[in-house]
């Protein structure tokens, strides 16, 4: 292994944890991922020697939290390779309200009735339901591409979907199959068409490296809870001329230059798109994130956590055979530590429930992905999915649970 | 691990591997309901022939997880031949069974319920594990509630 997982993991208090009288072998990082302690302790510190509204006081401590918060932009601009932090970054509540503010500011200014929308049906929910609604309300196309029977985006109709197409608004990697999507590719293909790109990195931000810049990508939409930092925040970035003609999308506190009563002036980007006191502590605890990340490097942590999938989609393979369908593309540089599995003849409800009886968290259901599910013919799958901290030994432990559920449904 | 062989006793995994009156009735005349838990996607489609007051015949249809399924199958085989107000009886005792520990959970003031006879319930009993596990208690009355609506929609 490329990481020295060992000593990493004892920067996490929370794998300390023991459940069921087993040691917690956490592989549910899809969903959320454990914080290490120096985002707990930038967080408590922050509240315990600092914490005041921002962009208000002019005493001390609202100058330094303000001065936190404005840095946090900073950090997880540098993180993404944006080049004006200072103005692209904008802070939310997760990557759903990130795609909700897209939806609303840019779509309602940018689309009217006939115009299209193209997503794939791997997206997430959230990178649906919002377009959905912009088709009820103002009646907006949405065209999907599809996915092959390999876990790959069709790609062959790109061309024709993008046709007369305003937005492709894309995963960069699939929360069910781990397919990790050609975003270059489909931004030169969304551009040549006239179309922007918006890509939701929830899943590929904490996992692999991303650059808006060299990938030539108009918008993208991340979760702070998914890349080891706190819940509470979100981030959208957004090319800076795009967001300097995007009108409000909450409106309040914040995002003002000035207010009549007659009207309003909106302040300018990322204040405009930031209604209301902000996340302050969150914007600490998750730059402190992102540093410990950067520390490590997403390169190292990549690389493990594709050794990690190769071993354990070979395991299952060689402990199970056909009794475990795994989901998605094989091993390989296409493929995130993400693994939707199906054991045969067994609810993933019920693998998920025995999987607890020995310490292993996963998430049985439909992962928010619906259409996918319907694709794939499955009502539900059991993911398993890694980060940093997990090593050899878990997915030991993950084998152990899934031959004790064959055992007792056999 | 004692709470999960109390979870997966015998006879619920018998039940799931050989559901009883699998199927649909054609509807009209049967009554039908269906049943969804978007958290899991579990689905039942309940179908019934009620004549004179009695459950004729009675089927489940849908997929998903062995508790719903196998909970879905006993009440089939438990109310197959029952008046309606038996049927009644047997799904607020059951519901009785399955709410025991929901409502210490949820804090509320229901009022303490009824002692259950776990004798009149049968196999069903089997299924009172479940109550550990708060999260499937959805699974396990997923299939009620849609018998349930079933009556409630027909009016009978």
């Amino acid at each position: 292994m490329s990481l020295d997982v060992a000593t990493l993991r004892k920067d996490f208090p929370l794998l300390d944890r023991k459940v069921h009288d087993r040691r917690m072998v956490y592989l549910d990082s899809a969903a959320s991922s454990i914080p290490p302690q120096c985002v707990i302790d930038a967080m408590s510190t922050y509240y315990e020697t600092t914490h005041a509204n921002v962009h208000r006081g002019v005493y001390a401590t609202a100058e330094e939290a303000t001065r936190l918060y404005e840095h946090s932009r900073k950090v997880v601009g540098g993180f993404l390779g944006a080049p004006h932090p200072d103005e692209e970054i904008v802070f939310t509540k997760n990557t759903t309200e990130s795609i909700n503010l897209l939806a609303h500011s840019w779509g309602r200014k940018n689309l009217t009735a006939g115009d299209a929308v193209v997503v794939s049906i791997m997206e997430h929910h959230a990178n649906i339901v919002p377009w959905q609604m912009l088709a009820e309300e103002i009646g907006i196309e949405l065209r999907f591409l599809q996915v092959s029977d390999e876990g790959y985006l069709v790609l062959d109709d790109l061309d024709q979907l993008l046709e007369g197409a305003k937005l492709l608004s894309i995963t960069a990697m699939s929360n069910v199959l781990g397919t990790i999507n050609p975003i270059k590719e489909l931004a030169q293909a969304a551009h040549a068409h006239g179309a922007l790109i918006h890509v939701d990195g929830a899943q590929s931000v904490p996992h692999l490296p991303t650059d808006v810049a060299t990938s030539d990508i108009d918008f993208l939409s991340f979760s702070g809870h998914k890349v080891l930092g706190p819940t509470g925040i979100g981030v959208f970035w957004g090319r800076r001329d795009l967001l300097e003609a995007m009108p409000p999308f909450l409106g309040g506190g914040g995002m003002i230059l000035d207010v009549r009563t007659d009207g309003f002036l909106a302040a300018n980007p990322p204040q405009r798109f930031e209604a209301g006191t902000p996340p302050i502590a969150e914007a600490v605890g998750l730059s402190e994130a992102i540093r410990y990340i950067q520390g490590i490097g997403i390169d190292e942590i990549r690389t493990h956590e594709r050794e990690l999938t190769s071993t354990a989609l070979k395991a299952i393979d060689d402990q199970f055979g056909s009794r475990v369908i795994v989901h998605g593309p094989p091993a390989g540089d296409l493929r995130g530590g993400v693994l939707s599995l199906t054991l045969e003849g067994v609810h993933a409800h019920d693998v998920a429930q025995i999987l607890d009886s020995v310490g292993v968290c996963v998430r049985p259901g439909h992962h928010c992905a619906k259409p996918l599910m319907r694709f794939l013919g499955v009502p539900a799958t059991a993911r398993a999915s890694f980060g940093l901290y997990n090593d050899t030994d878990d997915i030991e432990v993950l084998l152990e649970g899934l031959e004790a559920t064959a055992k007792l449904f056999a | 691990m004692a709470d999960l062989e109390e979870l997966y006793r015998e006879i619920i995994l018998d039940h799931y591997r050989s559901p009883r009156n699998r199927g649909e009735l054609a509807s009209p005349p049967a009554l039908r309901a269906e049943g969804f838990n978007p958290l899991c996607g579990d689905e039942i489609v309940v179908t019934l022939d009620v004549n004179g007051g009695i459950v004729d015949d009675i089927k489940i249809a849908g997929q998903g997880c062995s508790i719903s399924q196998s909970s879905a199958s006993m009440m089939s085989a438990a109310v197959k031949g029952k008046n309606i107000s038996e049927v009644r009886k047997t799904i607020a005792t059951f519901k009785t069974l399955m709410s025991v520990h929901e409502a210490q959970l949820e804090e509320s003031d229901t009022p303490e319920p009824e002692p259950i006879d776990l004798n009149a319930l049968g196999e069903l009993a089997a299924l009172q594990g479940v109550v550990k596990f708060p999260v499937r208690i959805k699974c396990a009355t997923l299939s009620w509630n849609t018998l349930a609506q079933t009556l409630d929609d027909a009016g009978v």
